[in-house]
């Protein structure tokens, strides 16, 4: 491992942390487009100026806005992230076990989706334009267009409804047997495999087939190499980068689509508990969820870019 | 261009339904059988004569309101992508050809936009906006607007370094000359079958919002909306919710199958006819 | 068409007989259809020998090379004839048979070895896979043969060079590093398919020579398949001329360079005779290049060292050098797209500003410009009509039937039809894009034409056929030119004065009589003898009288 490498890293991982504290600031300004505040959503229209007043200065919300930003994102590094202005209660400390919740979730759904993409997209290479190619493309194209709940729902029909298979309400308490809780995600987990799947699949195809047309896959095939082995020494070692890529830029869409389908599931997890939240407009507790949500997002950029790195030989070997 | 004897079976589909969406999103109040909000029968009756997709959690008419749901779905979306491409295309042209600062801060606006989910960035924002379809207008359009901009500026990007804008430049041509004659007509088949897409995500996106409660409001009814509305029957093994949300599904594919056709007619920059 | 005189069978290495090869086109907007690439070729090469392959683009030589190894590059099949070598028909062998063939039998030496080598192994493990995979040697056997032969290519630091990557080797070498890789697995016929075309002409020698002595040492045949008759002379005992996907003419390598039979044969090998009677330069230059310096990236890159050239009204100045030479970036900073840093250019006797922006629309019109790629050089969306008539418009504010009159003028100039004028570049030939080019450039009624690489991208008969215009152009327009080439052949035919570049600096110029007759500098003199000519044994005494190693590497 050389020099260069640990500097590109090191200053990849710098921009991460610098767009991560612009994306923090952004999202501090988006909540303060409005003329009200917080003091008038939570007395409500009716309230007094006295006693709107009363609040603000109680809140600090007669401070100017840099000086709220500070104060929130000096919270926020050292792990106080407020609180919540509809319960009263500390948003870290509701948000614990649910940030747990929807990981569990996502990791289960990338468990199945992942492998399964890959596996599906080196097939659709190794037999392109055939029938399984044909179908992947279409499924593709399908799976773009489908909103999740349509997913989500056609699932709850079937399984939960029609045939009773799988609960079609994701109850998951503190001390569940770990079986039982694999069984209350069975269908959120398959709906979000479903709705990354397709998409991971053509994007990995079109990763291993922009590497199956070099020239030196050529050159090993004019060696007499057998596909498999063409695919496995030539094709995956230069592959590798641009599938991570795939794979984190898609993780990445798993951890937005949990917003709708923890919705769908009634999921206690992130998901359910911003959408919640902006709907009681509850300024706190959304600025929170949305800076966790760009970081995990922002985070696996990272690790994308990195992998993307490491993996490049021009890097790896300098002149 | 529009030879339909040479389409292909699924562009003709996609077509067709696409056209049959319009239509009715167009003439809703005269094709509609019942009122918006009229109820008129028991709650979730099943598809019937007077009923063909049955009625909803009210017993308002499916049918009735799946047709001014259109309206507003497709109103929505077509206004918002509208929106995202002006927007977003004028302003990656001028980044791709004026370049220097202007494009440098351009980007890296767009660069710290996206570096933030869309659905998720939609809910701030929408935590703290009134709950109109102005606003749902203006969210979903200066969000998107960020997605056509990088792809019009990495077009014109590309085309701005061949020899013919070279040419033209040595010619003495003014910027006019550049964007609109020589990079623009060059540019438009990808930005055509951009626009397809940029529409499907909007439908999408919008009926998103709206079934999480976030989007269009009560008593005004769009399709993501209606789902919400009778998701609570799936459960009693009721499908009402389903059709909604076939709907979108409907819609959406049928225009990737126009979009798609499109992209594979007019791609690479091989110009000339058709 | 001629035969070669029958040989003992035994000696019979390769063999194809009524060779088809079909592949399948996908027109935009059309149904696809099958199109032939190669009608019925026979062909037979002896062991040991090198058949040279050779014909324009499109001429099926690199189709055919690829199918004694059984491969159809995208899409290509093989739809008649046999393949016979050593005595089987490998079109009938079966996808195994063929995979023992490949890298054992006969092995491929490409174009483009920087992309040919995969960029996530080391050299050596890539030139012995093939030996290893057929079981022909072991590893430590294998590696050290191919030590063996990085020696005989003359490679820098043979023992070590294996443990690089590909991308930490320069492009001749890996050429050569390429010629080992085929020639590691000991197989009895070797193909080359270009092996020096992307090279640069002092590079292309060394890999040229190398080859040779290869090839020589180890007794492999080949079949060497490139568009440049003089380099196939050197290395082949018998050349095939083929075109549009037949066969035109077959026979030793002395007869078809010294008495072609064929008409298109002979045509290949004169083409480059044009004659040009040298213009002695006049009293005042119109334009003076004057101690540019310019580099990129703002200072960091410096291209263009204290360069000074002239030139004369009506008269052609070649600029001539290697890749990174800097010749286009003197073009750049006469047109003003690289402003220079130092130094001054004048134009008519006052001061051409630097940046482009800056210079009125005059001085703009005075001074055009071709490009080396004529494809991209026009709108695909504008007819030919708007391309020429738009300087026109431009600069003289022509409109209408006025200008349609014009364009037609032009077009008749280039030597094409009226018919021209509403079509659109995707429906010309190469060659046709290029005087378009011209004829816009000739729009403008400019004295000066910037003439960048304008014919190395077009096959040599088409590429005369431009040059000829060009002069004939220059005698009825009185215009100059700045021709820009690495082609020393090209040079010869049309320039009036020369500037040798080597490393962003001139390090030769004057009148062509003078600049190419000795005594030489050390880079000019490399610069001439590495051109190749079409003579037999022309290489070894060039390699001979060289006085400096090859400029790049």
């Amino acid at each position: 491992m050389s020099s260069p490498i640990v500097k590109l890293i090191a200053q990849r991982i710098a921009l991460g942390v610098l767009l991560l504290f612009a994306v923090s600031i952004l999202i501090f300004v988006g909540t303060q487009i409005l003329p009200g505040d917080v003091a008038q959503s939570i007395l409500g229209q009716s309230a007094t100026p006295q006693a709107l007043e009363n609040l603000r200065n109680s809140l600090g919300l007669n401070d100017p806005a840099y000086i709220r930003y500070l104060r929130w994102a000096g919270g926020v590094v050292t792990g106080d992230l407020g609180t919540a202005l509809s319960s009263g209660q500390d948003i870290a400390g509701s948000i614990g076990g649910r940030l747990w919740n929807t990981l569990f979730l996502a990791f289960w759904a990338a468990v199945i989706s992942v492998p399964l993409a890959i596996i599906l997209g080196l097939l659709a290479v190794r037999y392109r334009n055939g029938p399984i190619d044909k179908l992947i493309s279409g499924l593709a194209l399908a799976s773009t267009s489908l909103p999740e709940f349509f997913i989500g729902y056609l699932l709850v029909y079937f399984f939960a409804v029609k045939w009773q298979i799988f609960p079609g309400i994701s109850t998951v308490y503190d001390g569940m047997p770990f079986l039982e809780r694999l069984r209350a995600i069975a269908l959120p987990a398959t709906a979000l495999t479903l709705v990354v799947l397709a998409h991971m699949m053509r994007m990995t195809r079109a990763a291993i087939l922009n590497v199956m047309q070099s020239a030196y896959i050529e050159t090993a095939e004019l060696k007499g190499l057998r596909p498999f082995d063409i695919i496995r020494k030539h094709a995956f070692p230069n592959a590798i980068a641009p599938i991570v890529n795939v794979v984190m830029l898609n993780l990445a869409f798993l951890v937005v689509g949990v917003v709708v389908i923890e919705v769908i599931f009634v999921y206690p997890g992130m998901g359910q508990y911003l959408v919640d939240h902006v709907a009681k407009r509850d300024v706190p507790v959304v600025q929170a969820v949305g800076l966790i949500f760009a970081a995990v997002y922002i985070s696996l950029n990272i690790i994308a870019d990195i992998a993307a790195i490491l993996a490049n030989p021009r890097l790896r070997h300098p002149k | 261009m529009f030879d339909i004897r040479k389409m292909p079976i699924g562009a003709t589909i996609g077509l067709i339904l696409t056209a049959m969406f319009l239509f009715a999103a167009i003439f809703a109040p005269w094709i509609a059988p019942y009122g918006l909000g009229e109820i008129v029968g028991q709650v979730w009756e099943p598809s019937s004569s007077n009923f063909l997709l049955g009625t909803d959690n009210l017993g308002r008419d499916l049918l009735s309101r799946m047709i001014y749901g259109a309206r507003t779905t497709i109103f929505i979306a077509v206004v918002a992508t509208a929106l995202s491409f002006i927007l977003g295309s004028v302003l990656g042209f001028a980044a791709a050809v004026v370049g220097g600062w202007f494009d440098t801060l351009m980007s890296r606006f767009v660069d710290l936009m996206m570096a933030i989910p869309t659905l998720i960035f939609a809910l701030v924002v929408l935590s703290v906006l009134p709950s109109n379809i102005l606003t749902l207008i203006l969210v979903m359009g200066l969000l998107d607007a960020t997605r056509v901009y990088r792809l019009s500026r990495a077009v014109a990007v590309d085309i701005n370094v061949m020899d013919f804008v070279e040419a033209a430049k040595l010619r003495g041509e003014g910027m006019f000359w550049i964007i609109f004659r020589e990079i623009l007509p060059n540019a438009l088949s990808p930005l055509v079958s951009e626009l397809g897409l940029r529409f499907i995500y909007a439908v999408l996106f919008l009926s998103a919002l709206s079934f999480l409660g976030l989007g269009v409001q009560p008593p005004e009814a769009d399709w993501g909306g209606m789902v919400k509305e009778n998701k609570d029957g799936i459960v009693f093994g009721i499908p009402a919710a389903l059709i909604p949300a076939a709907a979108i599904a409907a819609l959406a594919i049928s225009v990737n199958l126009v979009a798609d056709w499109v992209l594979n007619r007019t791609s690479s920059l091989k110009g000339g006819r058709g | 068409m001629a035969k070669p005189e029958v040989k003992q069978k035994s000696d019979l290495l390769l063999d194809i007989r009524n060779l088809r090869l079909e592949a399948k086109v996908f027109p935009p907007g059309e149904p696809p259809r099958t199109i032939t690439l190669v009608h019925d070729v026979s062909l037979t090469l002896q062991r040991g020998k090198v058949l040279g392959l050779i014909g324009e683009s499109g001429a099926g030589k690199s189709t055919i090379g690829l199918s004694s190894m059984g491969y159809g590059r995208g899409g290509v099949k093989i739809t008649g004839g046999e393949v016979i070598i050593n005595g089987r028909d490998i079109l009938k062998s079966g996808k195994s048979g063929i995979r023992k063939l490949r890298g054992r039998e006969v092995c491929y030496v490409a174009q483009s070895a920087a992309a040919s080598f995969n960029p996530a192994h080391r050299l050596m493990d890539q030139v012995v896979e093939a030996s290893l995979l057929h079981g022909v040697a072991t590893r430590a056997e294998a590696e050290k043969r191919a030590v063996a032969l990085f020696k005989k290519l003359s490679l820098p630091n043979p023992e070590t060079i294996g443990d690089r990557y590909p991308h930490q080797v320069s492009g001749g070498q890996l050429q050569r590093v390429m010629t080992a890789m085929a020639l590691c697995s000991e197989p009895d016929l070797i193909v080359f398919d270009e092996p020096t075309t992307a090279l640069d002409v002092t590079t292309q020698i060394d890999v040229l020579a190398a080859i040779k002595d290869a090839i020589r040492d180890t007794g492999v045949a080949a079949l060497y398949i490139t568009h440049d008759l003089a380099v196939v002379a050197q290395v082949s005992d018998e050349i095939m001329v083929l075109r549009h996907g037949r066969l035109v003419e077959w026979g030793g390598t002395r007869q078809i360079i010294k008495e072609p039979r064929q008409e298109y044969t002979n045509a290949l090998v004169s083409v480059h005779e044009i004659t040009h009677e040298e213009q002695k330069p006049g009293a005042d230059p119109f334009l003076s290049v004057k101690n540019v310096t310019a580099s990129y990236g703002g200072g960091k890159v410096k291209v263009l060292k204290n360069v000074s050239v002239d030139i004369y009204p009506g008269q052609t100045l070649a600029v001539v050098g290697e890749s990174g030479s800097g010749k286009s970036t003197l073009a750049r900073a006469i047109t003003g797209l690289l402003p220079p840093e130092e130094g001054s250019i004048t134009f008519s006797g006052r001061m051409l500003a630097n940046r482009l922006a800056d210079r009125p629309k005059e001085d703009l019109q005075q001074l055009q410009m071709i490009y080396q790629m004529a494809d991209v050089a026009m709108n695909p969306r504008q007819t030919v009509g708007t391309i020429i008539g738009r300087p026109l418009e431009f600069y003289f504010g022509m409109k209408g039937r006025e200008r349609d009159a014009r364009v037609n003028e032009l077009l008749d100039k280039i030597e094409m039809g009226k018919g021209f004028i509403d079509r659109y570049p995707a429906e010309l030939s190469g060659g046709q894009k290029q005087r378009v080019c011209i004829a816009r450039s000739l729009a403008a009624k400019p004295k000066l034409i910037i003439c960048d690489e304008v014919t190395s991208a077009l096959d040599p008969l088409v590429a005369n056929g431009i040059l000829k215009l060009l002069l004939e152009l220059q005698k009825e327009e009185q215009v100059a030119y700045l021709f820009i080439t690495h082609d020393l052949a090209t040079v010869k035919s049309i320039a009036d004065s020369i500037a040798v570049m080597y490393r962003g600096e001139v390090v030769r110029y004057g009148p062509k009589s003078q600049v190419l007759a000795p005594p030489f500098d050390a880079y000019t003199d490399l610069l001439l003898s590495s051109v190749p000519e079409m003579e037999i044994g022309w290489l070894e005494k060039a390699i001979k009288g060289r006085r400096m190693a090859s400029a790049g590497n």
